[in-house]
Order: C-alpha cells, then structure tokens, then sequence
C-alpha cells in the first residue's frame, strides 16, 4: 500500500526491459518498494535489472513473461498476474519502440508494427488492468508516453502519431478512473539517454533516465497526471503547440 | 444504502476507495461479516486514527457511528452498556450529570467506544488503558459470529480484540466501568519548564499527585529554549473547590465547537513561521509561575476539540503524527527526536510528552510504561527518512511506535516493537481463520503475517 508520504511496496512494469523503467524502479525500492514484477516479451533478459532491484533491496523480485503484441493473451496476462500477487501500488506501463520514421513512410508493415506495439498494445492490455485496478480501489497507473505525442513532428511522425493515441486515451483513463481510489500519472518526457536512443543526435533539453525516475516517483506520491521531463518542456510544448503550422514545419525538429 | 467512498484517516493522508456500510442494528453487521467482499472489511468509526487503519481498499467498510444507542447505565455499581458507535462526547453529556465519568480519556471526545477498545486507547491517566475498564464486550466474528468476550473468560480473544486494530472483529456494544466525580471539572496546575529534562524532573517527582498529567513541547524553539515545556497536571475538583456561583451546575456538561475550518484550506499554511508563532504563543499563554485554576473537562481533555475539522489546516498533502513510547531509562530518545526534528527544521505543530506507569494488557497495545512522545508534523519532503531513523532509535531502546497513529511504518520493524504479536496472530486466527477482516493498514503492515506486500 502507498503510505502517507506516497511510498509504495509493490510494482507492476509492462516493458520490464524498458531503461525508463529501470531507473523508476530502483528509486522506489530505494524508498519502500519490496515487491516488482517485470513483465517482458523476453523475461530472461530482464535478470540483470532484477539482479540489479535485488541488490538495492528489493526482497520479492519477479519476472513474467509479456508480449505487448499478442492482444489475445493480455486479458489472461492481467488476471493471472493481479491474482496470483494480489494486486499492485504501482502499474507502469513502459513498453514501446521508436521504430526506423524512413522505413515505415514506405513500408506499411513496419509503420503498423510501431502503431501495434505503442498504441493498440496499450489499449489492449489497459482495458482489463483498468478493471482490475478500479476493483482494487487504490494505485497509481503510470504511463510513459512522450512529449513526441504533444504536436507531431516530420521527423518521427509513425512514433509521434502513436504516442499521441495512446496519450489522449489515458487522459481519457484518468477521466473515467477519477474517484476510483486509482491514481493516474502520465509522463511526457523529452529526449532521454537510453538504449532506445542510442547513436542519436542528443535533443535539447535531453534527460538521463534517472531524471525521469526521480519525477515519476515524485508524482506517483503526490498524485500528479501529467509530469513533464524536464519540467520546462511543458513551457516549450506550449509555445511549439500553438505555432503556425508553416513556421512549425521550418523548424528543424 | 452501502455507497462508493473515497476514505482517508485524520492525516487525510492515501486515499483509497471502499464501499461504505451503515450498519444500524446488529443484524447488518452479522450480514456484512457473514458475506464479505473479495477484499474483506472493517469497521470504522469518527475516523479519528491518523493513518489507514478504518480503511479498506476496494473493500468493505462498516460505517458504525449509527449504531450510537446508550443501552444501560447502572448508576449504583458506575456501569455503562453502549453500543459500540457511541462517541464519548455522547457518553460524558449523558454520564457527567449523573455523577460518572469514564476512567480513560483521550486527546479528542470525537472517538467512538468501539474504535477506543480496537486501539486500547490511553490518555493522560497514567494508570491503565481503556480496555482495562471494559467489563465485557460483544463481538461479531467471522469464526464464531456474535460472542461476548470478558477479560476473565476469554482472555486470548479479549485482548486480541482490545488494541487489536478491528483485525479480530467487529465491536458491537460494550460495558464499561465508570469512575465517580463530583463535579464536571478538573483543578489544573500550570507551570513552565525550561527543557525536557526539567519537564521529565518535574513530572517524576510529582505526578503522583495528581490523576492526569501531560507536558506540551516547544519543538521550534532553538538553543538556549529547545525543548521548553508546559506542564499541565489536573486532578477531578470535588464539589467544595468550585467557586460558590459553578456548585449549581457542577456536573453539567454541554461543551460546543467554538469554529469550524474552512472546506478547503491553503497549502504550506503551517510552514515553519506559523507553527513557530504557534508554539511561540502557546508558551507564552501559560504563566511563568506554577498557576492553578479550575477547567472544564472539555478544555483539559479535549483543548482541539473546539476547532472543528482542524486536519484541514494541514492542506491537501495532510500530516501525519508520530508518536512512540520508550522505557524509562530511554530518555535519551526522547531528546534525540526533538534534536533532529530541530536540526532538521521540520516544524512539528504540536508535541506532547506524557507517561505511562503501566502497559497495555492487549498483546499489541501500544503503552509500556515509560515516557511517550507524539509529535503532529505536515507531510514533506524528506520526512520519511528523519522518522525512519527515529523508528531505529525506538526499537534499539525497546519502545514502538502507535499503530493507531502510523502511516508509514516500515513492516519489518513491527515484530520488533511488538514481541507478542505472535500470540496476537495466533488468537486473531481463531476469530478470523480465512482473513476476513481486512484494512489498509493489514495490507501495509502485515500486522496478520498473511503475507508481504499485498496491494
């Protein structure tokens, strides 16, 4: 259970491989957290995280087995993992990839295989934790989703159009989980360091994943749904948001 | 009707939802425990515990502030059966004209009889708890559905269910011994003491004299002042120690709530100015030479009372209060607390230091005896580890901290500060086999040993 300064003992990452999640996950069992469950598409390669989890110490460590794109499984997944721990504090939904922008504008399969993982792979598997966690009446539901989503650029549209979807129907979540006793927190972050950007030009303002682990900790105790990393984006997404489309599409984002 | 309901303790600290019973005879509450929800449920009374015990995630939660009848009152022998939703605001107005007056009274008339039996409740009677003076209580279990419990013929289970955080059952009535007094006051001494160590002298040396003691603690103050006290110590004023013109309405008791709070009130309204003009008042308010005067009971006992929903001064973020007990001999954790909590600049609103000449009887009751302190502090950043310290300092000295006001706790300390809480787990099995009983705070804790890290 979240305790009175927003410290929680359980967690639950979809994307257990994700480096977002990883440094979220080792700030809340800095803190509190006894119990996370990584779920990945390959369990095995997560044991160097939760070896990791483990020497920080965590004492319940496990890993299961998930695969973001095979829908049918993820109502089964969601019930046999929320009965056989329990319940969960924390659900972070971290799974997601960046896909090549050049070979999905040509080719429909690659552009549906991004759209697939980060948007309908989302919204499959939200639909029966949702229920689960309104059953349980308390929690806090993360969704790593991108400032990409907040006005879709040239450069990375197929992701950008993904995380926009996937964005506005957690806006929608948190809408119909108010009152629930479930929290829900949706994390915009800029660039960061990790292996998904690896061998990228760094954009400005790029963050580390630390700095994105310590703002989500930060929200899931004090319940915040939108959390900008670093916080200036918000102020940046606002000016980019609002620009005349020509000038937008001159800018060299 | 039950109703959906977002629920929080006094911190108004982790919300979480639960559905909401108003039981108003026994019956509901026998249907309520006999089919549960998935998730279990608990009582819950004024709510007036800091933390998550009242509150039942995605569970049931037994509203039983209606069942609020005085059953019997026995003016002879000073014996009082109520049911367990009566509030001892309701208690005094009935039994202080007629005479009688419970023998343990806490910080707040706002607590109802069955939630003082779940936390053993104390106050600033030295001498006992407040299921020391429980004659019997009735009982619903899930084992054994309703059952009346009595310190001499079911002893496992009466102090299993007394302290027992609603954990065995759910309290439905109870009798109570009553103390005879003659008037509805209390003859209060005052004195300032310049530190703790001085506060604890004087409290050693003279607190025989008198019922009822409690020192307040200046927590903001620094250097040469910290720790600088008021002293109050009262005993009940026989009917001659009144003034002439009070004799005629010398058991009267009608106290009224002098304000209420605002519904919603600023955050960072109790920062470290306000609570240090606060406590900077408070001690100036109390005289510089030993005073003695006559008070009503409400203002000895229950001085916040009059300020209705003071939690909400705290904002949205809430506070929390830690408060812990440590043998005597411990002092030292006494004053390291107040030290860090200075070094620290964490403002603490309200500190008061008090003692205990005997436990608790109930296997997880709070009180040993030695000096508890409890400290009222608003959730900030940073406070998790100053009081996670503070709990190694506690458990290395023998003390605990109070359940009834915890809400961040780490679970492995718990059988540390509670050696008996095998003996509790053992007799709460028999009351309630297949964990029907369920809070917010079994979950955190695992007071019931059901297992880690339950959500």
């Amino acid at each position: 259970m979240k305790d009175a300064l927003g410290d929680v003992q359980s967690v639950l990452v979809l994307g257990g491989g994700s480096d977002l999640a990883r440094a979220t996950c080792r700030k809340l069992v800095q803190q509190r957290a006894a119990r996370v469950v990584l779920a990945a598409r390959k369990p095995e390669a997560c044991q160097t995280i939760a070896a990791e989890l483990e020497a920080a110490g965590a004492s319940d460590v496990h890993t299961v087995a998930f695969d973001a794109t095979d829908l049918s499984s993820h109502e089964a997944f969601i019930a046999s993992t929320f009965d056989r721990f329990g319940g969960f504090d924390v659900v972070l939904v971290a799974f997601g990839v960046l896909g090549d922008q050049a070979r999905a504008e040509h080719d429909g399969a690659a552009a549906v295989e991004i759209v697939q993982t980060n948007y309908t792979g989302v919204v499959s598997v939200t639909v029966p934790l949702v229920e689960r966690m309104r059953a349980q009446g308390h929690g806090a539901l993360v969704l790593l989703s991108s400032v990409a989503g907040e006005r879709v650029r040239r450069s990375n549209f197929v992701y950008g159009s993904s995380k926009a979807g996937v964005d506005g129907y957690y806006q929608g979540v948190a809408a119909s989980l108010a009152g629930s006793g479930v929290r829900v927190t949706i994390v915009r972050p800029g660039f960061v360091h990790t292996k998904m950007t690896e061998g990228m030009k760094a954009a400005p303002l790029a963050a580390t994943p630390e700095q994105v682990g310590d703002a989500v900790v930060r929200a899931i105790a004090r319940g915040n749904e939108i959390v900008w990393v670093p916080p200036v984006l918000r102020y940046v997404m606002m000016v980019l948001r609002h620009l005349p489309r020509a000038v937008f599409r001159r800018l060299p984002l | 009707m039950p109703e959906d309901r977002l629920l929080t303790g006094w911190g108004r600290t982790a919300p979480t939802r639960a559905t909401v019973h108003t039981p108003r005879r026994l019956d509901d509450v026998v249907a309520r425990v006999g089919a549960p929800n998935a998730r279990g449920v608990i009582a819950r009374g004024l709510a007036r515990s800091y933390g998550d015990a009242a509150q039942n995630a995605g569970g049931d939660v037994l509203l039983c502030t209606d069942l609020d009848r005085v059953l019997a009152i026995d003016v002879e022998k000073g014996l009082v059966t109520v049911e367990a939703g009566v509030s001892l605001d309701t208690l005094l107005r009935v039994l202080l004209p007629l005479g009688w007056c419970p023998m343990v009274m806490p910080g707040t008339s706002y607590v109802t009889i069955g939630g003082a039996i779940a936390s053993d409740i104390h106050g600033k009677f030295r001498h006992g708890t407040f299921a020391d003076y429980v004659d019997r209580m009735q009982v619903v279990t899930p084992a054994h559905g309703v059952s009346t419990l009595d310190p001499d013929g079911t002893p496992d289970a009466f102090w299993a269910t007394a302290g027992g955080m609603g954990l065995t059952g759910v309290v439905t009535d109870a009798t109570i011994r009553l103390q005879p007094v003659e008037t509805s006051r209390i003859v209060c001494d005052t004195e300032r003491a310049r530190d703790v160590d001085d506060c604890m002298a004087r409290m050693l040396e003279s607190d025989h004299k008198y019922r009822y003691s409690v020192a307040w603690i200046d927590c903001r103050a620094t250097g040469r002042d910290l720790g600088r006290c008021v002293l109050t110590r009262g005993n009940h004023a026989a009917l001659d120690e009144l003034a002439p013109s009070q004799r005629s309405a010398a058991r009267t008791y009608s106290p009224h709530a002098l304000a209420a709070t605002p519904p919603w009130m600023p955050n960072g309204l109790l920062n470290g100015l306000s609570i240090r003009l606060f406590n900077e008042f408070w001690f100036r308010k109390a005289p510089a030479r030993p005073r003695r005067d006559v008070q009503s009971i409400h203002r000895f006992f229950f001085p916040l009372d009059g300020v209705r929903g003071w939690n909400r001064i705290y904002g949205t973020r809430g506070f929390l209060q830690y408060q812990f007990v440590v043998p005597y001999g411990a002092e030292h954790v006494v004053r390291a607390a107040l030290e860090r909590l200075s070094a620290a600049r964490t403002p603490s609103f309200l500190a008061v230091l008090k003692r205990f000449e005997h436990g608790s009887r109930s296997t997880i009751g709070f009180p040993i005896e030695g000096w508890t302190l409890a400290l009222d502090i608003p959730i900030r950043t940073r406070l998790g580890t100053l009081l996670d310290g503070l709990d190694d300092l506690v458990v290395a000295a023998g003390g605990r901290v109070y359940l009834t006001k915890d809400s961040r706790l780490r679970p492995e300390l718990l059988e540390a500060m509670y050696p008996q809480l095998g003996d509790w787990r053992q007799a709460r099995a028999a009351l309630d086999p297949n964990g029907v009983l369920c809070s917010d705070m079994e979950r955190r804790l695992d007071l019931t040993g059901a297992g880690r890290s339950r959500s």
